[in-house]
């Protein structure tokens, strides 16, 4: 029983269906659809890891550092655009966010 | 060998089941908690391949950074949680789909490849060039040599994110006095002072 290429493979895959399931299960709360987000950028860094270590190849895990790079960016823009919608309209549900009548 | 499956399975169990309980979870705070737990996990994962600075690095700015923000950002708000949460299980047969389908579809795709025959050639960094130095060190001599670029790059997402999220978030909240020097030095004695002459006996 040797972990090769697919267990991770498959374990990245189950987690990043989580991460979309997710999003459907808390579809009105803000927090936990970022969460969601962060769950799927994991997995594709799960994906990035596991190649970069069966193909012996170092450039793998670079990109890794600049997806977690842009994963901390996003979850400080996302952050601070919800605490600012929550200052003046005083709800994070998704379906009060309809100003522009999208 | 068997060593290595356990943990391989110890720790993909727990980031899944941990991951289940984020997005299940009733209370945001214990979905946090919960997503901090799964961080931990694939920074093990990230350890059992050998990409050890990956993995230390998850930890520290996953659980160190993002996952405080999210704790802060949860408690700060005084929201309504079991409000949030009405209807949602309308969506669930939609989502089960969409997800299963996904599922099936990424399946489908990695179970049915293999490498390239000649794909040892075509490596942009290959491992073997790296053989004496530890995971950092040889991660340490590519970013500052072949990626330098795309290392300030990021350097420069990190920055315009920073200033976003304080212009985003700062106020200038009313009847608050702060010190304004431009104000104080521009004051002249001309502007606030005034010298009379009083003759005595009249007042002003």
């Amino acid at each position: 029983m040797t972990i090769g290429l697919e267990h991770y493979l498959t374990l990245a895959a189950l987690l990043f269906t989580i991460g979309v399931f997710g999003m459907f299960l808390n579809r009105r709360n803000v927090i936990v659809i970022l969460m969601s987000v962060e769950l799927m950028l994991l997995a594709v860094n799960i994906n990035f890891v596991t190649f970069s270590a069966y193909l012996g190849d170092l450039a793998g895990q670079v990109f890794t550092m600049f997806i977690l790079t842009v994963a901390a960016a996003e979850a400080a823009i996302g952050l601070a655009i919800l605490v600012i919608f929550f200052r003046n309209k005083g709800t994070i549900a998704v379906d009060d966010i309809s100003s522009l009548k999208g | 060998m068997i060593v290595q499956a356990l943990a391989f399975y110890l720790f993909a169990g727990i980031l899944t089941l941990s991951a289940l309980m984020v997005i299940s979870a009733r209370n945001p705070v214990h979905s946090v908690l919960f997503l901090i737990l799964a961080f931990f996990n694939a920074a093990g994962l990230f350890v059992l391949l050998g990409a050890e600075f990956v993995g230390l690095i998850l930890v520290i700015v996953y659980v160190g950074a993002v996952a405080v923000l999210f704790l802060f950002v949860v408690m700060m708000l005084d929201i309504s949680f079991s409000d949030l949460r009405k209807g949602a299980m309308q969506y669930v047969p939609i989502g089960l789909g969409i997800g299963g389908i996904l599922l099936g579809e990424l399946m489908i795709i990695y179970g049915g490849w293999k490498f390239a025959p000649n794909m040892s050639e075509n490596l942009a960094a290959p491992l073997l060039r790296f053989e004496s130095s530890s995971n950092t060190q040889s991660l340490g001599m590519i970013l500052y040599t072949d990626y330098v670029l795309a290392f300030q790059l990021a350097g420069l997402v990190l920055f315009v994110a920073m200033v976003g999220a304080i212009v985003l978030t700062h106020r200038t909240r009313a009847g608050v006095r702060r010190q304004s020097v431009a104000e104080q030095q521009k004051r002249r004695p001309e502007d606030v002072l005034e010298i009379r002459k009083i003759t005595s006996r009249t007042g002003v």
